[in-house]
């Protein structure tokens, strides 16, 4: 939930953490920029990480997103030390890190499975990272104190650890991977085992913690919604590269490839030919709001919420208008999806929201229907093949 | 009766009760006795091979050489000084024994935990190849190597180490060295079996958090390492009260444990009312051992075993 976010203003809701003035743990004292360079990984001969340069912002919460094998969770624990990469360097500030073992890291983590030591109770998990750095116990009970009432468990201490349902345990594991203020914090897919509706409220929990504390974070997930809600910033990652690291916004309104426009959101995908600075798609010339890029094939990526239904009155000076015919329409709830096919029989898929009397006008399965792009929403990537 | 309810009990097609629960009823019970019936062999045999044996040894126990019903067999644990010897050295030497299982088969296991796959595997089957030896073909490979004019002792006077031979076999140290070879599978299976289900990312997490590689042993494996060590202990323990040939062969006649104390009892006087009162009080012994354990473990590792 970024600022600017669209959608009507509501009250802030009770999990929103107080305001600044309060801070109970200290912001990071000095949070630290990461930078990797020529980072290399390979498994045998398979190679798993190739070449990869990555600079993260002192304070910045960037999250690597991809599908399972492209090599973000190998990245992350590169990262924390548990893996050694094949070649490249890790600053953190001005140390490199490369070399150094994960236990002088200093780097806060936060597993998937959350790790918790199931013969310690909550306090003493909590506690653990404090009592390696001989931390007096009084300040550790402090410390601890502080922390569980950071992640909203105050009072949980004597717990034990299987006593507490998923969304404690995920609560502690983070607890435990902030309490000795660590420079930079790393999360595995933290939420993935929480059910939906606990899994968005700990996005914004997440979310807000950050914020407040101000340590640099880098998260790991393979939820694009997730990583939407949450980044700063966001490392689309295919097969052992970063395709592309923009701001969430950027990412979804001006993907560079057609791997990040499919990964980020849904898409209709329509090849087209570029020549004479004019695009066109079959006969018909496409109206775009950026210059054609070079001659050649490319595909116009389309949002589904971008295609609108157009009257057959309406003027179509300046928008692109397809004629369709309706494949099929599913309502749900929300919105509604309505599955067309083009008269060159190419399926496209329109979402838009159920307001008004818009259900009531739906045209029915067969029906021939217009179909309205307006000329800032069409999107041109590299055709992959 | 409303007409209301003489409604319910037609459509039900029962006297005033639920639709077919009745039906459902003695459905339910119809199958709890077939259940039975399918469960019955096997509650005969274990009826025909634990429980009537024990009955018939208790009831043994309860009667002298001349066939009276008394308690003097068991007076006797108190009144001679050998039982209480006996008693006394048995337990010595399961706890020696034990120790050393514990002492070798920690390392052991914990190396097989931390092997790969395929290499655990195979030095898996060389921890398990001795269960395929005959305890007393182990046995007496241990008398060839450790007595007076055995391997050791010959290799050490040959080499000018000593002069005189050191008295390895045919008293405790030969004992001891004899069980500790036999009984150090039952240490290592179950303790290699819980090592591997330690989480390593809990190892990691250790790790991430300040922890040297000394200390995430220390304070998270090892912990989490001891129901598995605790079940090879209780294993290794309760198989030492009981054990037979490799004492009786390795000790000389110098090392008198429980189990030996009952074959002369019964063998060499034909005291059957003494032997079974020997073996009930290795019986109740052993339970108690066994419940004193289970009470140790449920009070310090709930947290660890519920949580897996």
């Amino acid at each position: 939930m970024r600022q600017g976010g669209t959608g009507v203003a509501l009250p802030p809701p009770s999990y929103v953490l107080p305001a600044r003035e309060k801070v109970i743990l200290s912001i990071a004292p000095s949070a630290l920029p990461i930078g990797m360079r020529a980072i290399e990984k390979r498994f045998g001969s398979v190679s798993v990480l190739r070449d990869l340069n990555l600079d993260v912002a002192a304070g910045e919460f960037l999250t690597l997103l991809g599908p399972s094998g492209s090599g973000k969770t190998t990245l992350l624990m590169i990262l924390a030390g548990f893996i050694r990469a094949n070649a490249g360097s890790i600053k953190v500030g001005d140390d490199e890190i490369i070399t150094t073992p994960p236990h002088k890291r200093n780097i806060g983590m936060v597993f998937q499975n959350y790790a918790l030591f199931p013969h310690m109770n909550v306090f003493h998990n909590i506690a653990f990272p404090l009592k390696q750095r001989g931390v007096a116990t009084a300040e550790t009970a402090q410390r601890v104190e502080k922390a569980l009432e950071l992640v909203k468990l105050q009072g949980l201490g004597e717990r034990r650890v299987d006593q507490l349902s998923g969304g404690q345990r995920q609560r502690v594991a983070l607890a435990r991977a902030i309490v000795f203020e660590p420079r930079i914090v790393l999360m595995d897919e933290p939420l993935s085992a929480l059910d939906k509706g606990l899994r968005e409220h700990m996005q914004i929990e997440l979310r807000a913690l950050h914020r407040r504390l101000g340590m640099t974070t880098v998260y790991v997930t393979h939820d694009q919604r997730e990583a939407i809600t949450m980044s700063d910033r966001i490392a689309v990652m295919n097969a052992g590269r970063i395709e592309q690291l923009d701001k969430p916004e950027t990412l979804y309104a001006a993907p560079k490839t057609q791997f990040v426009a499919g990964f980020i959101g849904e898409s209709n995908f329509m090849p087209v030919e570029c020549h004479d600075g004019t695009v066109w798609y079959e006969d018909r010339r496409i109206h775009t709001a950026t210059p054609a890029p070079a001659a050649g094939r490319h595909l116009m990526v389309v949002r589904p919420e971008k295609l609108r239904l157009v009257t057959p009155t309406e003027p179509s000076n300046g928008i692109n208008v397809f004629d369709a015919t309706v494949a099929d329409i599913i309502y749900q709830g929300d919105s509604f999806v309505c599955y067309v096919s083009l008269r060159d029989g190419r399926q496209l898929t329109l979402r838009d929201y159920c307001r008004g009397d818009v259900l009531a006008r739906l045209p029915a399965p067969g029906q021939p229907i217009r179909l309205g792009l307006e000329a800032q929403d069409t999107i041109l990537v590299a055709s992959e093949g | 009766m409303s007409a209301q309810s003489a409604l319910l009990e037609e459509t039900a097609g029962g006297v005033g009760e639920h639709l077919n629960a009745q039906a459902l009823r003695a459905d339910a019970r119809r199958e709890s006795l077939r259940l039975l019936a399918l469960l019955s062999p096997s509650l005969f045999l274990v009826c025909a091979i634990i429980i009537v044996p024990i009955g018939w040894l208790f009831w043994l126990s309860l009667f002298d050489e001349t066939g009276a019903l008394s308690a003097s067999n068991y007076a006797r644990f108190f009144e001679q000084a050998s039982y209480i010897k006996t008693f006394v050295t048995t337990f010595k030497v399961a706890f020696i024994v034990t120790g050393a299982c514990v002492l070798l088969g920690y390392p052991l296991a914990y190396m097989l935990s931390q092997l790969p796959r395929r290499a655990a595997s195979i030095c898996l089957i060389f921890v398990i190849l001795p269960f395929w030896t005959s305890v007393l073909v182990r046995t007496y490979a241990w008398l060839v190597i450790l007595q007076r004019k055995g391997l050791i002792n010959s290799w050490l006077i040959d080499l000018g180490v000593i002069s005189q031979p050191l008295s390895l076999a045919n008293n405790l140290s030969g004992v001891v060295v004899g069980m500790t070879h036999i009984l150090l599978p039952f240490l290592v299976l179950p303790l290699y079996a819980s090592m591997k289900t330690i989480d390593t990312d809990c190892l990691r997490a250790g790790m991430n958090l300040g922890a040297g590689p000394v200390a995430t042993f220390r304070q998270i494996f090892f912990p989490l390492s001891l129901p598995g060590l605790a079940s090879g202990v209780v294993i290794v323990f309760v198989l030492c009260l009981g054990f037979f040939v490799t004492p009786a062969l390795m000790g000389g006649g110098k090392v008198v444990m429980w189990a030996m104390r009952m074959e002369q009892t019964t063998s060499l006087y034909s005291n059957w009312g003494a032997g079974a009162a020997l073996g009930v009080v290795l019986l109740v012994v052993t339970l108690a051992l066994l419940g004193l354990f289970r009470w140790l473990l449920g009070a310090r590792a709930t947290g660890v075993w519920s949580s897996r």
